[in-house]
């Protein structure tokens, strides 16, 4: 077995082990495991309705900008960097708008996803960035403002660096595992 | 600002469009797109539901609790100025348990309360103390063990293959939280955001207010003789 068969079996062994030890151990604890995962299926239900309209505003505009061939000409300025490390230069649109908005970058990944596959590099990659990291901005705008605080030293330049980080993680470990 | 990318993109497609002479495609894309959008939604919202109910009944069954005193013992060395039994330290510990469950709605209140609790041990009014930049280094990394939407959008696209991100997932995100720690505790120790050069900065400015429900004793912080704040003047 190679380096990538073990992965792929933790990840699909992941989910099936958590669910079943999941619920196991709620129904030892006398949850009414049932009536309490269905109550919570309603709220994921309302989660996805509500990025409908993001999901929208964004695909439209990137496929607009796709057909134009004005995503090409993005991708042809920016391959000589991104090829350095070895990663797609079309995953840096949605990589840079990580750390600004987490419903555009989603948007993004689905566009990424619905163009060159999952399993393709870039949708891997993109994958891997989109889900190890979260909206810099958001987080530091949400919760520094509930207290009033507004020097938020260096917080951004960390947040940032680790958005950076995940980036590059995604890139290596993609890379290593599969291709 | 997204309305500057958004404008941005519409536009310089269309004019990109004018040029390469591929309006249709444009055009085509629109509804193409829209459709793809809410296909994608639609097959989100079945995986949506299935994570979320898992997640309540992580929730409920107590698994988030656990983990909390799971990690203790690593909060304690992260914030060394928060005292060890002080609720901010508990609120922290759950809302990084509740992250890395992937439980964002859950989440975001532990957070908050815990923002307030650090917020009582600052001295300042307004300037984030190292505990503070600490904690949402930690949330701007994220920690996560379930990436739930990025699985959902995968499989609205595909089913197969949608899972194998998992690990690549946990190994990535481990490495961007190191790299953010990282980072914060060599940042606190620079010039520019050493916790005493930006007081002394804020004071030089008159731009520095105490903190009236500072909850840690006397304020540590000695404001100059005659220094009046700025901002309390336009008051």
């Amino acid at each position: 077995m190679t380096f990538s068969d073990v992965m792929t079996l933790i990840s699909n062994w992941a989910i099936p082990l958590v669910v079943a030890l999941v619920c196991f151990w709620a129904i030892l604890k006398k949850v009414p495991v049932y009536s309490i995962f269905t109550e919570g299926a309603k709220e994921g239900f309302s989660t996805a309705v509500m990025i409908i309209p993001y999901l929208t505003a964004m695909l439209c505009a990137i496929g607009m900008f796709r057909a134009s061939g004005a995503m090409d000409w993005l991708c042809a300025i920016l391959d000589p960097v991104t090829s350095l490390i070895g990663c797609p230069s079309e995953i840096l649109p949605q990589a840079i708008m990580r750390s600004f908005s987490g419903g555009a970058s989603e948007g993004m990944l689905a566009d990424l996803l619905a163009q060159y596959g999952t399993q393709s590099k870039i949708g891997r990659i993109a994958s891997v960035a989109q889900g190890s990291t979260e909206t810099t901005f958001y987080i530091i705008a949400v919760y520094m403002g509930s207290v009033g605080v507004s020097n938020a030293r260096h917080s951004v330049a960390a947040g940032l660096l680790g958005d950076l980080g995940s980036l590059l993680a995604a890139v290596a470990i993609v890379n290593i595992m599969w291709f | 600002m997204m309305n500057y990318i958004w404008v941005g993109l519409v536009v310089i497609a269309v004019i990109a469009g004018a040029f390469t002479g591929t309006m249709e495609g444009v055009l085509n894309n629109i509804f193409d797109f829209a459709n793809t959008a809410v296909e994608i939604s639609l097959g989100l919202i079945g995986i949506m539901a299935f994570f979320c109910g898992l997640m309540k009944v992580m929730q409920e069954a107590g698994i988030c609790d656990k983990l909390a005193k799971g990690i203790a013992p690593v909060m304690t060395r992260l914030f060394p100025e928060v005292p060890k039994d002080h609720p901010a330290m508990s609120a922290m510990a759950l809302w990084i348990a509740a992250n890395m469950l992937g439980i964002g709605n859950a989440a975001t209140p532990f957070g908050l309360k815990a923002m307030r609790e650090l917020q009582t041990l600052n001295p300042t009014k307004s300037i984030a103390t190292n505990a503070q930049c600490m904690m949402l280094a930690i949330g701007t990394t994220s920690v996560t063990l379930l990436p739930v939407t990025v699985l959902g959008l995968r499989a609205a696209v595909q089913t197969d293959g949608a899972a194998e991100i998992i690990v690549p997932v946990i190994i990535a995100t481990t490495i961007s939280t190191v790299v953010g720690i990282v980072f914060t505790l060599i940042f606190q120790k620079t010039k520019r955001w050493k916790w005493e050069n930006v007081i002394e900065k804020e004071i030089a400015a008159g731009t520095l207010e105490l903190n009236e429900h500072y909850a840690g004793g006397e304020n540590p912080i000695v404001l100059p003789e005659g220094y009046v704040c700025k901002y309390a003047e336009e008051e």
